[in-house]
């Protein structure tokens, strides 16, 4: 999902950059505020990590393979604002060392992976945490909030690439959207089997991170928060605006096909989620990913009790 | 493996090399902000930057194979996206275009860090006052990098020579391990550098 540079055109990229920066420069005020002065190193250390687990591959159908991006991992490990300074660390140097991520996207790609994956992520795993208590509850919200990250930054980066002229948003979506349903998957069982191994290699250490950041304070939420839903509303909102419009132009076209047939609808180029008689690619995958947050969001339930014991042997 | 994987040509000598590392990488920044960003259809720019790439490539003594080697590591993610555009009406155009524009950028990020060592362009950013905590981060997660990669190594070829077969769902639960581990070991070594670093005077 790294953007390379050439992808996005001037504003877009003054417009994450600027946000970027907005939402790194927080982080850092609040890390620098909470963050205890001995776990300064951890950060580096945690970047290095991050960026050597990016290095294993893991397989996905069909002989390719992907890598994890560990964006909720290190928010649930350290804490969101630590989250958004390691992951802008990790693309800094992709960016300058390995030239992997565009100099001119490097604000996009912050905005993504270390906003989107770090805060949002974190929120969403907070919200699923408060219903289901334990590791149990940890590893699964974990799991849930890795899926939804991927995916939203996948649509956000569409979003971009839209907005950019480069790739217009009913090829981009679909693409986009569809894929990181998948590769989020993967995203979410590699999160959990990771929380497992640390709760089982040292237990102290999820606890004391799971309650270490209990409140990060209203006003960097209040922020935060800003921040991404004015990300949000640039990138996504002016495209998402236009649903009620596919859902208009659908009813026509399953109403007067033979007059409908005038007006060209984008079929999605991977119709893996396309839902039979929906025709527009983008309402389609909309629909298939409302439903696929359902869907996740029970196997997370069921991956955290298949890989966690009952809540008996957690106590111990 | 080797400490500098990553950017293996960096530390050699050339008067490429011997440029001030702010100086590279101003330039390079330029030449990637006027590339990509400014809609700039004219041919004659792109074969002039193109050339210029390729004289600052031959004079910084760095093995042309290993530049196409990196260039072919990372084109795939360009033609990825790129691919996209494609699928739209007048893709043609909008994927050339973005080939282009990709390629000579990512051949100057490639340059830049194969002439430049990272500590070099950290220091600049410390000297443009950068925030601090962030310099700190770059420049412990670069020193460190390669120090973790080696553990994950070592970790995968003691998990090889113990498993002989390739079982799917195992693979899956042994990822999941081996990266907690690291994360395990990340953390207990990232308490031994704080207390080396107090050791040492670090305020």
């Amino acid at each position: 999902m790294h953007i390379p540079d050439g992808f996005l055109d001037a504003k877009t990229a003054m417009a994450t950059a600027g946000l970027a920066a907005g939402g790194l420069a927080i982080a850092l005020r609040q890390v620098r505020r909470q963050l205890p002065r001995r776990k300064i190193p951890l950060l580096g250390l945690a970047a290095a990590f991050v960026f050597a687990a990016q290095m294993l591959n893991f397989p996905v159908a069909g002989g390719t393979s992907g890598h994890f991006v560990g964006g909720v991992l290190t928010a649930v490990l350290l804490g969101p604002s630590a989250a958004v300074v390691v992951l802008a660390s990790v693309l800094i140097v992709q960016c300058f060392l390995f030239a992997d991520g565009g100099v001119t996207a490097l604000g996009a790609n912050v905005f993504n992976m270390g906003l989107i994956g770090g805060v949002v992520g974190y929120a969403i795993y907070r919200l699923v945490r408060r219903v289901s208590p334990g590791t149990r509850g940890v590893v699964m919200a974990a799991a849930f909030a890795a899926w939804c990250s991927t995916v939203l930054a996948a649509i956000v980066c569409a979003g971009e690439l839209a907005l950019s002229g480069t790739v217009a948003w009913p090829v981009a979506f679909p693409a986009m959207a569809n894929v990181h349903m998948l590769i989020g998957i993967g995203e979410g069982v590699i999160t959990a089997l990771v929380i497992v191994a640390i709760a089982r290699a040292r237990p102290e250490l999820l606890e004391q991170s799971v309650g270490e950041h209990a409140d990060p304070g209203f006003g960097t939420v209040l922020v935060f928060g800003l921040v991404i839903s004015f990300g949000l509303a640039l990138f996504v909102a002016p495209f998402a605006c236009s649903w009620p419009d596919g859902l208009d132009k659908v009813a026509k076209t399953l109403g007067f096909e033979h007059r409908a047939a005038g007006q060209p609808l984008l079929h999605s180029p991977i119709p893996v989620y396309q839902l039979p008689g929906v025709s527009s690619a983008a309402v389609a995958t909309a629909l298939a990913g409302a439903i696929g947050t359902v869907v996740v969001f029970a196997l997370a339930f069921l991956l955290a009790r298949l890989l966690v014991p009952g809540p008996a042997a957690d106590r111990n | 493996m080797r400490h500098d994987f990553l950017d293996r040509y960096s530390r050699i000598d050339s008067p490429i090399h011997r440029l001030p590392a702010g100086t590279k990488l101003a330039i390079a920044v330029a030449i990637v902000l006027a590339t990509a960003l400014t809609p700039i259809s004219v041919p004659v720019y792109f074969g002039v930057l193109g050339i210029f790439l390729v004289i600052v490539a031959v004079a910084s003594r760095i093995s042309p194979l290993f530049l196409a080697k990196r260039l072919i590591l990372l084109e795939p993610f360009v033609l990825g996206v790129a691919g996209l555009a494609l699928l739209q009406p007048n893709g043609g155009r909008v994927f050339a275009m973005i080939v282009i524009k990709s390629t000579l950028c990512l051949f100057t990020m490639i340059l830049l860090s194969n002439t430049t060592p990272f500590a070099a362009v950290v220091s600049v950013l410390r000297r443009i006052h950068f925030p601090d905590l962030l310099t700190t981060t770059l420049a412990l997660m670069v020193r460190y990098l390669s120090v973790l990669v080696d553990e994950a190594e070592r970790m995968h070829r003691a998990r090889a020579s113990r498993t002989f077969v390739r079982n799917r769902r195992r693979l899956w639960k042994t990822l999941g391990t081996v990266i907690g581990q690291l994360f395990v070991r990340s953390t207990e070594r990232a308490e031994r550098i704080h207390a080396a670093m107090c050791s040492r005077g670090w305020k």
